[in-house]
């Protein structure tokens, strides 16, 4: 099947694609632009000006081939000293999927990019050299990944063209990833040897490796399901903006919008409004379309109550008999993006679904050494590094552990001064 | 949406997700603004912000820079549209910038007022103390946009810089800023621009009818087909003649091209575009090409 070329026919009828989110890591040279350049050429995302400029860098800088890894490159400072610098946002689509891709590079700054570019994804995809096997970047990956809790793990062992498709040097690094990754919280994992020059088992099944006898990488993002990855037991409802028109026409409307963060809402169904905890029921779910008999994450929608309650921003509507916490003492793990680093007693602002308050770091437990996962006392948090914090909030905040639900259970400082963004913060427990 | 398995099409959850960061923009800035530029994404944006709002009104005013050089199809439908939609349209132009002596006109051949707009526009920013104009960009356009963050931070002089862009983690946008800069923010960053034209098709949304194959008076130059009109002089050699085409991108006259096209109805574009082989700014934006980095440069400068 070639999907580009299915798609095209079918322009109008691909309504019913899912949408899915990957994240790529891997350290230099592993073959990270070369495999994503692969990806978006066989599935016919590239089209021929971008080629054409492809082909044509290629030749002057005498790569001797074309270099698909030209493809993903972006900003002037990177063309210029050859390395990517940030995360990058590929698309490309096949009559099952829309793919969106988070690039993040794995060399310096790779912890802050790797968990920004990271954190919405469904499946992140972690490239191995087959000549080098597992490194210490390796196991960092993992572990970001595991903490981040992306659902879903593809392990690539790329460059098998170089290690002539041996199965043996590809067991060999299923065996020891396995290892590492039963200490970690993974739910599904996946091995695939691939050539990403070559193309072997990236779109096409390879030739190669007649002993691999699972999918190629895209047939496995093709078809990973994702759609249980959400939480769809518990109602959370973060308000984020009230609509009240005022107007002749809709003179009583009040109406609260948002995007659904857990849970399935329906009309009738009782809620509870937090912080304050107040129950009413559900009296109408609003689209601009017209109303819903449901609303399931991360669908955004306008949801009235039966009662008036004063309701604004920073509110939630949630499952009245199991909420969460409205806590203003969290226990959480940080990944520390500041320059400058983190001490207790630090002061910044936390933002929350859609709460925004003050926060005191109170305690610094330990921090992670991302190689062996092993905690060591600590006291501060440089730049990207991964530490336990107790965080004390001006106002409450209406929580879950992040385990539970990655968006409720998610939040950013921000330093007041330079109004950076400086961590990202995902909780364990609340009080 | 299939209600069973509780899913979302790929159309739905960036739909989702745009009108997630409407609600946002609105909650958390002063005063926002919505540039409108007529094109196509812009009117995807306003589809949104009429999902994000209704039945309330729009929290922010909609802003045209016009350079004087549009096509007078895209200004005419313009006018209507917003009055169908009953808010409120600011209009900065460069004409105006140009007489009060705030830049200069080019001249020449291949003069255009696509620089010059980067003015008029960080002008009407800052008279109006605008701290956040959603934009219809896309990172799907080009190389220098898919890094761009979906709140694209710009100094008070207007100025990104790709370095010191703040990073964006889960959906926990971080719209701080301090008196005189501002933040671009951008909906619609993970469409393509199929996507844009499956949503059209989808939502049924009018387009400005250049976007539809018509006849009209051309001429080739750089290997692309521009309109004949008064904004633009013809080179030697170069000989007007009649053709059927339509527009991939609405920007002004002298600097967006058109493509050979039959394609008269919506499914035929569509048709057309997921067949494409060249991307949308590659075959019709002069402005792009002048130099590889020039969308680069541009943005650092404060355009779109
Ligand atoms: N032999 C071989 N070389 C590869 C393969 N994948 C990538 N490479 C080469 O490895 C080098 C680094 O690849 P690149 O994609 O730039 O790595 P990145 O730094 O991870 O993005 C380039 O010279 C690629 O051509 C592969 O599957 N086999």
């Amino acid at each position: 099947m070639t999907p580009g070329a299915a798609t095209n026919g079918h322009a109008l009828r691909t309504r019913t694609s899912e949408l899915l989110r990957f994240a790529t890591a891997g350290s230099v040279d592993d073959g990270k632009s070369t495999l994503i350049g692969r990806l978006l050429h066989d599935s016919k995302a590239i089209l021929e000006d971008q080629l054409e400029h492809v082909i044509r860098t290629s030749e002057r800088r005498g790569d001797g081939y074309v270099n698909l890894a030209l493809l993903t490159d972006g900003l002037r400072a990177e063309r210029e000293q050859g390395i990517t610098i940030d995360v990058a946002y590929r698309y490309f689509q096949t009559p099952r999927r829309k793919f969106v891709i988070a690039d993040t590079p794995g060399h310096e700054q790779y912890t802050r990019n790797m968990v920004t570019g990271a954190s919405t994804a469904d499946v992140s995809i972690i490239l191995v050299d087959a000549r080098k096997g597992v490194i210490e970047q390796t196991r960092r990956h993992a572990y970001i990944a595991s903490l981040l809790r992306i659902p879903h793990l593809v392990v690539c062992v790329n460059k098998m063209d170089l290690v002539e498709y041996d199965e043996a040097v590809f067991e060999q690094i299923v065996e020891e990833l396995t290892d590492w990754t039963a200490r970690l919280d993974i739910s599904d994992i996946s091995f695939i040897p691939i050539s990403a020059l070559h193309g072997d088992n990236v779109v096409e099944r390879s030739l190669q490796m007649a002993w691999y006898d699972g999918p190629p990488l895209l047939y496995h993002l093709e078809h990973v399901v994702i759609a249980p990855d959400r939480n769809l037991t518990d109602i959370r409802f973060p308000v984020q903006w009230v609509i009240r028109p005022n107007s002749e026409e809709h003179h009583d409307y009040r109406g609260y919008a948002g995007q659904v963060a857990g849970g399935v809402l329906h009309p009738g169904d009782e809620v509870m409004v937090l912080p304050s905890g107040q129950r009413t029921r559900v009296s109408a779910i609003d689209t601009f379309k017209g109303s819903v008999d449901s609303a399931f994450p991360d669908m955004s929608v306008t949801v009235r109550v039966e009662d008036e309650l004063d309701i604004s921003r920073g509110d939630m509507l949630v499952e009245p008999d199991d909420p969460p916490a409205a806590a203003r003492e969290l226990e959480a793990m940080v990944c520390w993006m500041g320059s400058d680093p983190l001490r207790p007693g630090a002061r910044l602002v936390i933002k929350h679904t859609t709460r925004t308050t003050r926060a005191r770091l109170e305690d610094l437990d330990y921090r992670v050494d991302v190689n062996t996962l092993e905690h060591l006392p600590a006291d501060e948090l440089a730049l990207n590094e991964i530490g336990r914090v107790r965080i004390r909030t001006g106002s409450p905040l209406i929580v879950d552990p992040y385990a539970r639900n990655r968006t409720t259970g998610s939040f950013i400082l921000i330093d007041e001064a330079t109004n950076d963004t400086v961590a990202a913060g995902m909780v364990l427990a609340a009080r | 949406m299939n209600p069973l398995h509780y899913e979302l099409s790929h159309l739905e959850t960036l739909e989702a997700e745009a009108i997630h960061i409407f609600r946002e923009v609105a909650a958390e800035f002063e005063r926002p603004v919505l540039l409108f530029s007529g094109g196509k994404d812009s009117l995807v944006l306003l589809r949104l912000a009429e999902k994000a709002f209704r039945p309330g009104r729009f929290p922010f005013p909609i802003m045209h820079v016009d350079t004087g050089h549009n096509f007078p199809e895209v200004l005419e439908f313009r006018d209507r549209l917003i009055a169908e939609l009953g808010e409120r349209l600011i209009v900065a132009s460069v004409q105006e910038s140009i007489d009060r002596g705030r830049v200069v006109e080019e001249t020449g051949p291949r003069a255009s007022r696509n620089r010059l707009q980067i003015v008029t526009l960080l002008d009407a920013i800052a008279e109006h103390g605008f701290d956040a104009a959603f934009g219809g960009a896309r990172r799907d356009e080009e190389r220098a946009r898919a890094k761009e963050r979906v709140f694209s931070f710009r100094d008070d002089f207007g100025q990104w810089e790709p370095k010191r862009q703040r990073p964006e983690i889960w959906s926990l946008y971080n719209g701080r800023i301090r008196k005189g800069e501002h933040v671009r923010v951008f909906p619609l960053s993970n469409w393509t621009e199929l996507d844009v034209w499956q949503y059209i098709a989808q939502e049924r949304l009018e387009v400005p009818s250049i976007y539809y194959a018509h006849t009209r008076q051309v001429f080739e130059r750089d290997g692309m087909l521009y309109a004949l009109s008064p904004h633009v002089q013809l080179i030697e050699g170069e000989e007007p003649f009649e053709a059927s085409v339509r527009y991939r991108t609405v920007g002004d006259m002298t600097c967006t091209g058109a493509v050979r096209s039959l394609a008269t109805t919506l499914p035929e574009v569509v048709s057309e575009i997921a067949a494409t082989r060249v991307t949308e700014r590659g075959e019709t934006r002069a402005d792009d090409r002048v130099t590889e980095a020039a969308m680069e440069d541009r943005k650092r400068e404060g355009y779109f």
